[in-house]
């Protein structure tokens, strides 16, 4: 089975290296604070996280209930609506932060899911190995053939619409990178020299597990989640575009941006600032993952 | 190799059918049936209609039916569009998709290396920095915004290309193609880039550069063929992915291809399309990742697989 | 300015300055066509026509089938309507008039049609259309084992019912072939919708010969053979559908489109821009959100017209909280504004209803309800006491879920009705947006759902076609409507000959639905579509039939010719 290993990005530029204590991870975040990129990114997001969690409260308006005299109101201030409204007469800055915190919560929740997933399965086959490594690698194989969308889909159409299954869903598709990455990392792991001295001065298993292989797969983790998370907020959006995605009056910054494509030219406010926030979100997060990955590298110390 | 191969071939086969299983069982799940429609069949119609198309056997018979026509090679009578087999849609369909994704590739390919590659040999400076952000522009807006705005570009306010519509034509092709590479470009010259600078940081390189040879002949006859490993393994399912089209770009553009049967013929319930480009899809991913390992193996010398454990 | 933004929005982030002047998108230019004339025969001289008589029309989705027995929706249903020809057909203004059938005998009971065929008639093939391909094809439509999904619309003829439930075998439906061109019908009782439904591509004959050697694919180019005044030319599948002139067709020498293409287009958007390209004459839909922008810059082009069906929500009477709470029901009724959701939400000039059959029949004379003359302010008044009366208040709201299928005007409405509660009533509304196939089955099993969008175009052009959705038996009754008193009101109309008294009696059955409260309407259809001014020969019409046989297009004006005869062709048309 290991001939099909998985030779993702992640796994290549992230070689698990011995390690020690836990100054690795010291040493990256020093390497991360270097990288002015991703402190920017990491600023930006900040600043976008807190928008979208208190600036609904400095807004007089209500994300569901429409001004009938100002619909599709380009941006101002002397009606107060700063980011103009939708088609509805509902405040799009409202809206867009509201459609913030349910992109960011679908983002991380799915990314969560799929983690918890994609870690148990792919450690618990890596490390067991043999004939149960085997089998599960085939179902992560057949399941890796499935058209991912169509998979979705159906997931949406059979559960219902609820927000919560979005995020399930989702994850519980996505885990399947996660478990190949961290499987293979688990198999390398576990014949090392340090592991085997380990055992060999009478560690159990939990504690080499705890000790040893827990710490190593953390840098991969963290690099995969990083750049998870704008790939599900993507998947969101694009759910959005055919339809399905969070129900009304709720909302998400793909199903804004997607009804302000609709109206890109008699209203592009209406485009602009959802897909700002969009865009410049998933600029932080890919920045930042780039960042964290170049910093976990140590082949790429200078 | 060959006895590799055939091995390889052969693994296929459990995982094809699992994937298969999996997918047959899965649509049948969602409710609604493929001939509901607003107006209501009289039940003695929609009885006749089941019967016509085996849906009022139990699931397993219709499993069996329906693996058994597989192996012919028959993929079976679209449920939706009734004057058509699954076979004539996809053979309509899938030149299309191939079409479209193969330009995308390309294109993405060279100028996703390039742009990589320049950015890694210029690692952390301006030029770095402007590439890197420029290729992420390609995946953070969605291809719904994107389509829409190059058209808008484009077609209406300058006129020179077509607003959609088909043709294998130069004019027709060109903004869906660059809306589909443009997310790969991005991803592609993340990857290159990534590898390209471990790479020029590896001893061998080092070594070459202290033979005195010149800049120019390492980067290009050292440095990037093992630089290039992590992007074909991206490309294994990326094309597959590619190749069988795209819900959006074929929406957006009115495009005749294969990608849109996978969102319509689920919400279709169209059982027997849904399944036939799944099991495209499945197939060209296992072929994918198979060539990939062929090309591993041809590029990195240091791999071996006639032993059958590789390790990368 | 404001048009500057989304090329801003693309530019941003490699630099764009808002600051540049240049308008972005030019004002669409139209070609602009020289003025009509037309000859002693009402046909446009040939001086005016373009070279190319070519056009290209949106048209929706791709069609699931042209069988036309088998087909069902609109996209495909206007190919059928240019592929095939019933008994009758319609002018460009919407009249029923002779089709396959020259002129027809009706009995004096109203129960026997004898149709005497068009000597001219012929199949593309050359062969001449008989009463037997009548007969036969009649027998296939309502065949249980065609699996027609508009059998129903024969259900008038002698014996039809029978045959669907599978009692009669279909040899026995109530019609004959007197001789080769003479097709009589028997029906069940007088239907005086009678002809119109001859229009329906369920009536149209289909080739024997052709069905019976191809089967599944009798339909496919090459195979199919038609009497209509085209003929399948090529079909590629989700990309185009040409038909090219039946140089067969009864009345080939008036036909002057030489092609017609029917693209499928399912987004709004994309057709819109296509249009814009020059790559339409004729659009299936406008985007939604556009008709500011349409009026202001493409009026000439844009085409509205009231359309027979009404935009509808329904209650669930069959569980709480709509179950025997008349009250309630009427309360949201009467809370919703219609001018609000026509005129800033779906605002295509759509009219705002308080009746679930649309106006503008010439054989009926719609109810007027009481609370269609109150004012807004009165109704939603009388809403609040209402809702008051069924036991809700302020303190004990209800919650209610509103359930619609995924679509970009449905999501607007929804939300805007759920709004109007909330500030009139004070009712929660939870909105549950529904993939549609999971969203018809919810509807016709009647567990989950409390309100829910529903809607429905005329299948043909009588009030019965929409009162009948309310007959207890009726598949799609989702409201679950039981009211025998209304089931009896409806075989009475069917069986009533004197055009008087059935006009009273439908709208007898109307007022029962809408004083019961089972619906809640909110506007009648209108469709709106682009159409190059080039394009000539069709009308509005209510149906919304537009037949490619009648329309030509003609030349753009060139350089120096005339302004004011424009003006006078104007005239000519309308």
């Amino acid at each position: 089975m290991s001939d099909e290993a998985t030779r993702d990005a992640f796994e290549q530029a992230l070689d698990t290296r011995e390690v020690r204590g836990r100054s690795l991870y010291v040493d990256a975040w020093h390497r991360l604070l270097k990288n002015k990129a991703a402190v920017a990114a990491l600023i930006v997001l900040v600043v976008i996280v807190a928008l979208v969690s208190f600036g609904p409260m400095l807004s007089g308006w209500d994300h569901e209930i429409p001004d009938w005299d100002h619909y599709s109101s380009p941006p101002s201030l002397e009606n107060d609506h700063i980011f103009g409204t939708d088609a509805l007469g509902r405040d799009l800055f409202v809206r867009t932060m509201i459609g913030g915190r349910i992109s960011l919560l679908v983002g991380l929740v799915a990314t969560l899911v799929s983690l918890l997933i994609g870690v148990t399965w792919g450690a618990f086959a890596g490390y067991v190995g043999g004939r149960a490594d085997n089998v599960m690698m085939r179902i992560v194989d057949a399941v890796y053939a499935m058209p991912f969308m169509f998979f979705v889909i159906l997931l949406m159409v059979v559960f219902g619409r609820n927000i919560f299954l979005i995020f399930v869903a989702i994850g519980a598709i996505n885990w399947l990178d996660m478990a190949r990455i961290v499987r293979g990392q688990t198999l390398s792991l576990k014949n090392k020299d340090f592991v085997e001295a380990a055992r060999a001065s009478g560690a159990t298993e939990w504690q080499v597990i705890r000790r040893h292989i827990v710490p190593n797969l953390l840098g991969v983790v963290i690099v995969y989640v990083t750049l998870t998370i704008p790939q599900v907020i993507l998947v969101e959006s694009f759910l959005s575009f055919l339809g399905l995605g969070v129900q009304e009056p709720l909302t998400s910054w793909g199903a804004l941006v997607n009804e302000g494509a609709q109206e890109m030219e008699t209203a592009p406010w209406s485009l602009l600032y959802p897909a700002t926030f969009l865009a410049v979100t998933l600029f932080a997060f890919n920045f930042i993952g780039d960042g964290l990955r170049d910093a976990l590298d140590p082949k790429d110390r200078q | 190799m060959l006895k590799y191969s055939l091995r390889r071939l052969a693994s296929a086969i459990p995982t094809l059918f699992l994937l298969i299983t999996f997918a047959f069982f899965l649509i049948r799940i969602a409710p609604g049936g493929p001939f509901d429609s607003e107006r209501a069949l009289p039940p003695e119609i929609e009885a006749n209609l089941a019967a016509k198309y085996h849906l009022d056997e139990p699931l397993v018979f219709q499993y069996g039916r329906y693996l058994w026509q597989i192996v012919r090679g028959d993929l079976g009578p679209s449920f939706h569009y009734r004057d058509w087999s699954v076979n004539d849609l996809i053979a309509q369909g899938a030149p299309v998709s191939f079409a479209l994704g193969v330009a995308a590739l390309l294109l993405a390919l060279v100028i996703g290396v390039i742009t990589g590659a320049w950015a890694a040999l210029r690692q952390n400076k301006p030029v770095d920095y402007t590439v890197m952000s420029i290729a992420m522009v390609g995946i953070s807006i969605p291809n719904f915004v994107m389509a829409p705005l190059l058209i808008l570009l484009f077609a209406i306010v300058l006129g020179w290309l077509p607003a959609g519509g088909w043709a294998f034509s130069f004019d027709r092709m060109i903004l869906p193609v660059i809306t589909l590479a443009l997310p790969m470009i991005a991803y592609i010259a993340r990857i290159t880039r990534g590898s390209m600078i471990e790479v020029l940081h590896s001893s061998y390189i080092r070594t070459v550069r202290a033979k005195g040879m010149p800049e120019k002949e390492v980067i290009l006859r050292h440095a990037l063929k093992p630089a290039l490993l992590p992007v074909i393994s991206y490309l294994g399912p990326a094309a597959a992915a590619i190749l069988t089209g795209s819900v959006v770009v074929e929406r957006i553009f009115t495009i005749p291809g294969i990608g849109s049967y996978f969102v319509q013929g689920a919400l279709n319930r169209d059982y027997t399309l849904v399944m036939g480009v799944v099991i495209l899809y499945g197939v060209l991913i296992i072929l994918f990742n198979f060539m990939v390992d062929l090309l591993y193996a041809w590029l990195d010398p240091r791999i071996r697989y006639d032993d059958g454990e590789a390790e990368t | 300015m404001s048009r500057l933004w989304p090329l801003c929005l693309m530019l941003l982030l490699v630099g764009c300055s808002e600051q540049s002047e240049q308008p972005v998108e030019p004002p669409p230019s139209l070609a602009d066509p020289v003025a009509v004339e037309l000859d002693a025969d009402g046909r446009p001289v040939p001086d005016i026509l373009a070279e190319s008589q070519v056009i290209h029309r949106g048209n929706g989705e791709e069609p699931q089938t042209l069988d036309p027995h088998l087909a069902e929706g609109v996209p495909s249903t206007n190919i059928l309507r240019d592929l095939f020809e019933g008994l009758t057909t319609t002018t460009p203004d919407g009249h029923i008039v002779p089709g396959a059938a020259q002129h027809w005998d009706i009995s004096r009971d109203g129960l026997t049609y004898t149709f005497f065929l068009d000597p001219e008639g012929r199949w593309s093939n050359g062969e001449p259309v008989t009463a037997e391909d009548f007969v036969w094809s009649w027998q296939r439509a309502v065949d249980p084992s065609t699996g027609a999904s508009y059998g129903r619309m024969l259900s008038p003829v002698a014996n039809a019912e029978a045959i669907f439930a599978g009692e009669l075998p279909p040899e026995e439906l109530g019609v004959t072939a007197l001789n080769d061109s003479t097709f009589q019908v028997d029906l069940n009782h007088p239907s005086p919708y009678f002809l119109g439904l001859l229009t329906h591509p369920t009536t149209y004959p289909v080739y024997r010969e052709a069905v019976e050697a191809y089967g599944d694919s009798h339909v496919r180019p090459g195979n199919l053979v038609s009497n209509g005044a085209y003929t399948l030319e090529e079909w590629r599948v989700r990309s185009s559908i040409t038909l090219v002139k039946n140089r067969a067709y009864r009345a080939a020498d008036d036909v002057i489109v030489e092609r017609v293409v029917f693209y499928p287009l399912e987004d709004e958007n994309t057709e819109f821009n296509r249009f814009r390209a020059g790559d339409l004459h004729w659009t299936y839909q406008v985007p939604s959100n556009r008709f500011q922008w349409l009026r202001e810059n493409l009026d000439e082009a844009l085409m509205v017209t009231p359309w027979f069906g009404t935009y509808f929500f329904s209650f669930n009477l069959t569980r709480p909280p709509f179950k025997d709470n008349l009250a309630l029901r009427q309360a949201l009724n009467l809370a919703v504004d219609r001018e609000i959701l026509t005129e800033r939400v779906s605002r295509f000039g759509e009219i705002p209803t308080f009746n679930l059959v649309p106006p503008g029949l010439p054989e009926y004379e719609p109810p007027v309800t009481d609370w269609a003359d109150m004012t807004q302010k009165e109704r939603e008044d009388e809403a609040r006491r209402l809702y008051r009366e069924a036991g809700y208040s302020e303190e004990k709201p209800l919650a209610v879920e509103l359930r619609y299928n995924a679509s970009e005007n449905h999501r607007k409405i929804a939300v805007a009705i759920a709004a109007m509660w909330k500030q009139v009533l004070g009712v929660r509304t939870r909105l549950i947006n529904e993939e549609f196939r999971v969203f018809l089955q919810n509807r016709a099993q009647r567990r989950v759902t409390e309100v829910f969008r529903s809607g429905w175009i005329g299948d043909y052009q009588d009030a019965f076609t929409f009162l009948e959705l309310f007959h207890s038996e009726h598949g799609r009754n989702d409201a679950g409507y039981d009211n025998p008193r209304f089931d009896r009101l409806l075989e009475r109309i069917a069986a009533e000959r004197v055009p008087a008294s059935r006009r009273n009696l439908m709208a007898e059955a109307e007022r029962m639905i809408l004083a019961d409260q089972v619906i809640l309407p909110v506007y009648n259809y209108v469709t709106k579509r682009l159409i190059d001014p080039r394009l000539k020969g069709w009308k509005e019409n209510v149906m919304d039939h537009h037949l490619t046989r009648y329309m030509y297009l003609v030349r753009a004006r060139e350089a120096g010719e005339e302004e004011d005869a424009a003006e006078e062709a104007e005239g000519e048309e309308s």
